[in-house]
């Protein structure tokens, strides 16, 4: 039993924060924010030439053969510099999809291309009627000679506009709500047949509704193997989950921190705010509710090589955590600043809205208790 | 970062589950399952066998008795104990002032009292709150003035859990009211058989006789008996305080008690289902468990100096007892809730001369009514979390 | 103890909702339907018609133009705007400023200004916090020195609401800073084309543009638009805090709001079925409503009780449970649309981006609106302030 960093981990903990300090600030994230990209491609190079891009990855692809605690670390930094390049998109979600279910061929060819920086992915998982329900698939991919034809319409697909490469998730048989006839498809975003429609996203990000028309695809595009594609998503989107919670981790962590400098300096009937025992007492119980979500957290991304169900109740557990902490360290942090607090112009209100959104992201606290109790029940 | 436990810890493990179960007295085992009250000679069975096993004291140094222990050992240590529900040894003597005896008493006070706490022999009660001083324990006013070779010792402790059984009791005492009242406190250790000290039982809500006020009456204490230096009290109570840095949080005990709530959840049939296919109940079971993971890897972040940014501020205790205790609650509110109407029926409390038999309704309700009011105490007792609020905003966030 | 309602107020109750069925224009609720920003001349067009109708301003004593009503009748007239969803009337200068002249002012003053409040011909906003001035509203700082027949006014005012629109401006400024923080603050009325005034917007994190902060430059104001005695401003400014009785827990909008997230919980999916029909979310739609029952209940004791006119400390219990209430609204609404809580309406419009709606066109509401109600604890009066009201007023602590 042992929750210290390796050398390691330290390492990439000092890299990224040492980026966020140089340069992402506020002001040098908005600017990023309200570009017509909407995403630094400078960054994303960056992260490509200190590595990170690597972490999760196998040797044989020029991985750096990194654990989940690896990515942890750096998701938790990133959830601190409110960071808006796709790294869970691409490097956590569509990568980790890649490198579970992928074939050798298809991990030759496109992992490599993540490490560089070359190509971004984005998954297409949701739909508008199908909430976190990752079975309840309407889009249908048919077998055809040598391949496959997808059509259907996917919601809100984190990085959409800027991804290259889309995983898919359609269906090849049985009904909406089976697990069974779910396939994962590599797409490329330029294939005929795909359009998109990109927006901003409220946390500052950017999506995409995507549809698919008579969409050709290879043999070679089918990830896993046929019908049977859910094992593989799930064990995905769970590690994606443990992500974003890293992610809201650290992103509480500022939020206190911040808001915890704050209450020192503002001053109303001539002391500063954090005299109050009505401050000093929230102020504690949002430090106790970051702890939790540490410890949660750190349970999750420990078991998520555990045995399946050890896995999904971990991460659920986490995940419906973090989504009470989240919101209410959110909330907490919002309220104490007073009306600074509702600009655009502290970063509080951006990782409020940050935090908002990571629990609506793959299941809210709603959705994972069940899913624990389902479990453990 | 790693979850597994070393092959050692893991025999060790193994060790105390079987001691456990092979050892633990099956009359208590009994009693806890038909939540009977338990009598003080059964917190001694227990404490003598944990003594002959050479386990009563898993936190003393092994030159006093202790048993030399890793943090890891302790831990797996409390966590079967509580998985097992054995009966809580009460930490009084062992935990509260044994630590204190050692960096503090005179030799002859550990030679003569460590022993016989440890056997059990004496069985110690704690004289802190007052009347007048419960959060703000500091302005205790019970004075101890000096007459010759011995103390003379006037007013009154409250809050005092199983004085009615005490021989002895550790008194928070002032002995100089001129000072800044932290500075006038002494250490005291009093014979309860002393004349002058009457005991009177508090009856609390859930009508179980536990705690009591204590009155001290020109109580004679022979000066040998101050632990310390004279108005150096407080700091050496203040130590004990934050000694114990995990366990606070109560989670075997906790865990133990959701294992029930879901097997009772599971028997209990309602509109021709089971309690635990009930959806709204399910989920709030389904929360409890998630909080109390929560709270389970922070026991053991704290256990591997992973806690509060790896200060060590000493401010541990206090988040886990925050939580823990909100948790127990939690569990004792659900088990309410679970029983029904059945919770109506008291554990405690006269017996009208017209009653049956106790259990009424199913037998797991039983008490369900008394714990609940009884673990409201949990986020009163040794130091309420409001003021465990208090010392996280200063030692932690510098408030 | 008796919860009929008298037939007159039955009668009244019907009029009400007769008038504005006939009279409110549809086109603005086409707007809020599709959560377009609402223009100055939006708000204009509604208080027109109520102006003309003699409806305006139910506070109002009948001299300065009210419609003479009871206090069951203007309880009712706001509950029938808040069911039918009508725009609501500003309230700075009908509620906020008017009740201090009428009381405060001089002759010239309300002959000069409550007939233009009435008209809506003037857009008033509210010179209140100041940067350094929040909770502690009155520690500001803003100084007015006094300068022949002028005062010069220099300094900041900030949560400006709508200042953008305004023609004047009503502020609480310092013209003595000896002695109690309280004692030395003047009220008064400013125009807004007067040189040295700027208004900076402040965007906030929904994405709206309504507050702003209003800065001062060597501003000179006539003497002539001091209301009342100079120093006595914070006694006029907390007089009319507790003034209007009602409406201030909103009741009738969450009722109607309610009703709005029942049927998006209706028309949205959760594995197949309808979202209303999964347990634990309609469990919390149910304890929604039934703490909304309990404040409505609050607030009908409050209004009902015929042996004050003045709520009290009543406000400030409204007022928070009142502002709980619309944020879990905001709350619940955010959770049932599940991911189009995601597109932002007020994001960067940049050349890769889409045109809005994304998704259902009632899911558009609910990311921006979610974040923009946090502001309801905050605002007049931070629920921490309320607290310390009540805890003074009516525990005695």
């Amino acid at each position: 039993m042992d929750f210290s960093f390796s050398e390691e981990q330290e390492l990439y903990r000092a890299t990224v924060s040492r980026f966020i300090q140089n340069q992402y600030g506020l002001e040098a994230r908005q600017k990023i924010v309200n570009s017509d990209l909407g995403m630094s491609r400078e960054n994303w190079q960056q992260f490509a030439d200190l590595g990170l891009l690597a972490i999760p990855f196998a040797e044989e692809y020029g991985g750096l053969e990194g654990s989940a605690v690896d990515t942890m670390v750096v998701m938790e930094e990133f959830g601190r510099g409110l960071v808006i390049e796709p790294y869970f998109e691409t490097v956590i979600f569509s990568g980790g999809i890649l490198s579970i279910g992928g074939s050798n061929e298809q991990k030759q060819q496109y992992i490599p291309r993540i490490i560089s920086g070359e190509c971004i992915f984005a998954t297409a998982f949701a739909e508008s009627q199908s909430r976190y329900n990752l079975a309840d698939i309407k889009t249908t991919a048919k077998v055809r000679n040598g391949g496959f034809i997808l059509n259907g319409k996917k919601s809100v697909v984190w990085a959409g506009p800027w991804a290259d490469y889309l995983i898919v998730t359609a269906r090849t048989s049985g009904s909406q709500f089976d697990e069974k006839g779910v396939s994962l498809f590599l797409v490329d975003k330029n294939s005929e047949g795909i359009s998109l429609k990109n927006y901003p996203t409220i946390d500052g990000g950017r999506a995409s509704e995507i549809s698919f028309e008579n969409v050709e695809l290879s043999d070679e595009s089918l990830l896993g193997h046929i019908d049977d594609g859910f094992d593989l998503l799930e064990a995905a989107v769970d590690r994606a989950r443990a992500a974003i919670c890293a992610e809201a981790v650290g992103a509480m962590k500022a939020l206190h921190e911040t808001t915890l400098d704050y209450v020192k300096l503002r001053e109303q009937f001539g002391v500063p705010i954090g005299n109050f025992q009505v401050i000093q007492h929230r102020m504690v119980d949002m430090l106790i509710a970051y702890e939790e979500a540490v410890s949660i957290t750190y349970m999750a991304t420990l078991h998520l090589d555990h045995p399946v169900e050890e896995r999904q109740k971990s991460v659920s557990a986490a995940k419906a955590k973090i989504g009470q902490s989240a919101r209410y360290i959110g909330q907490e942090a919002v309220q104490i600043h007073g009306g600074m607090g509702m600009t655009d112009e502290l970063n509080v209100g951006h990782y409020f809205k940050r935090l908002t959104m990571i629990d609506v992201s793959l299941g809210n606290q709603d959705y994972h208790v069940r899913r624990f109790a389902d479990l453990t029940q | 970062m790693d979850l597994s436990f070393s092959e050692k810890d893991f025999m060790f493990r193994e060790e105390v589950r079987e001691f456990i179960r092979t050892e633990y007295p099956g009359d208590l085992r009994r009693k806890m399952k038909q939540g009977k009250e338990f009598a003080k000679e059964d917190f001694l069975c227990w404490q003598r066998v944990l003594y002959n096993k050479g386990w009563a004291a898993p936190s003393w140094p092994v030159e006093y008795g202790g048993t030399g222990w890793s943090a890891t050992q302790r831990y797996i240590f409390q966590e079967e104990l509580g998985q097992a529900a054995t009966l809580n040894i009460l930490p009084f003597g062992l935990k509260m002032l044994a630590p204190v005896l050692m960096a503090y008493g005179s030799d002859y006070q550990k030679g003569y009292f460590l022993p016989r706490i440890l056997t059990g022999q004496d069985w110690w009660c704690q004289g802190y709150s007052e009347p007048g001083a419960g959060s703000d324990l500091a302005s205790l006013r019970t004075s101890a003035v000096k007459d010759g070779d011995e103390y003379v010792v006037n007013g009154s402790k409250t809050w005092t859990s199983f004085a009615q059984w005490a021989d002895w009791i550790f008194c928070l005492v002032r002995t100089n009211s001129m000072v800044k009242k932290q500075a006038g406190i002494s250490f005291l250790l009093i014979d309860m058989k002393t004349p002058g000290i009457t005991v009177r039982p508090i009856i609390t809500i859930d009508g179980m006789h536990e705690v009591n006020e204590v009155f001290f009456d020109n109580v004679r204490v022979p000066i040998k008996n101050r632990v310390g230096e004279e108005n150096m009290g407080w700091t050496y109570a203040k130590t004990l305080l934050s000694h114990e840095r995990t366990g606070t949080a109560e989670v075997p005990r906790s865990k133990y008690g959701i294992t029930s709530l879901k097997k009772n959840a599971r028997k209990h049939i309602s509109n021709g289902k089971s309690l635990l296919e009930d959806e709204y109940l399910s989920n709030k079971l389904a929360q409890l468990e998630i909080d109390l993971l929560a709270l389970e890897y922070s026991d053991l972040r704290v256990l591997s100096d992973d806690f509060l940014g790896k200060k060590g501020t000493g401010a541990e205790p206090s988040i886990l007892k925050i939580k823990g205790s909100e948790i127990q609650q939690r569990v004792t509110e659900l088990a309410l809730e679970i029983t029904g109407y059945a919770g109506f029926s008291s554990l405690g409390g006269p017996l009208p001369m017209e009653s049956n038999a106790y259990p009424t309704g199913p037998g797991f309700g039983f008490g369900a009514g008394s714990e609940y009011f009884n673990m409201r105490k949990s986020t009163i007792y040794g130091g309420s979390n409001e003021i465990q609020r208090n010392i996280i905003a200063k030692t932690v966030l510098g408030l | 103890m008796d919860i009929s309602i008298a037939i007159e107020d039955v009668l009244f109750r019907e009029e009400v909702r007769d008038f504005i069925q006939e009279h409110y224009p549809s086109y603005l609720h086409d707007k809020i339907a599709k959560s377009e920003e609402l223009t100055k001349e939006d708000f204009l067009v509604w208080h027109r018609i109520l102006h003309k109708k003699g409806w305006i301003a139910p506070s109002w004593p009948k001299e300065y133009g009210g419609p003479g009503w009871t206090s069951v009748q203007r309880f009712i007239f706001n509950e029938e705007l808040s069911a039918a969803g009508a725009i609501t009337t500003m309230p700075f200068s009908l509620t906020m400023l008017a009740p201090v002249l009428m009381q405060y002012g001089n002759e010239k003053q309300r002959e000069y200004f409550l007939p233009r409040i009435l008209s809506g011909e003037d857009w008033w906003c509210q010179g209140y916090s100041e940067p350094g001035a929040g909770s502690d509203l009155a520690s500001l700082r803003m100084p007015a020195v006094r300068d022949g027949d002028d005062y010069v006014v220099n300094g900041s005012k900030t949560w400006t609401t709508f200042a953008q629109f305004a023609d004047w401006i009503f502020c609480l400024v310092r013209t003595n800073s000896d002695g109690k923080k309280q004692m030395g603050i003047s009220f008064l009325l400013i125009d807004m084309k007067t040189p040295g005034i700027t208004v900076r917007p402040i965007r906030t994190l929904d994405g709206g543009y309504d507050i702003n902060e209003v800065h001062f430059e060597n501003v000179r104001v006539p003497i002539e638009n001091l209301v009342g005695e100079e120093n006595f401003g914070w006694t006029y400014a907390k007089a009319l805090l507790s003034h209007e009785r009602g409406g201030i827990a909103d009741v009738a909008r969450s009722e109607v709001a309610i009703k709005a997230l029942r049927k998006i919980a209706t028309t949205e999916l959760s594995d197949g079925g309808p979202l209303i029909e999964n347990t634990i979310f309609s469990k919390k739609i149910a304890e929604l409503e039934i703490d909304l029952l309990a404040l409505k209940y609050l607030e009908l004791r409050a209004v009902f009780n015929e042996k004050s006119d003045d709520l009290g400390p009543n406000v400030s219990i409204l007022k928070l449970k009142g502002s709980e209430v619309q944020q879990r609204i905001g709350e619940l609404r955010l959770e049932a649309v599940g991911y189009y809580g995601f597109p932002f309406k007020y994001g960067p419009q940049t050349s890769n981006t889409a045109i809005f709606p994304v998704g259902p066109s009632y899911t558009q509401f609910a990311g921006p609106s979610y974040f923009n109600l946090r502001k309801t604890t905050i605002y007049g009066g931070s629920s921490e302030i309320q607290r310390g009201i009540v805890a003074k007023s009516v525990l005695g602590l």
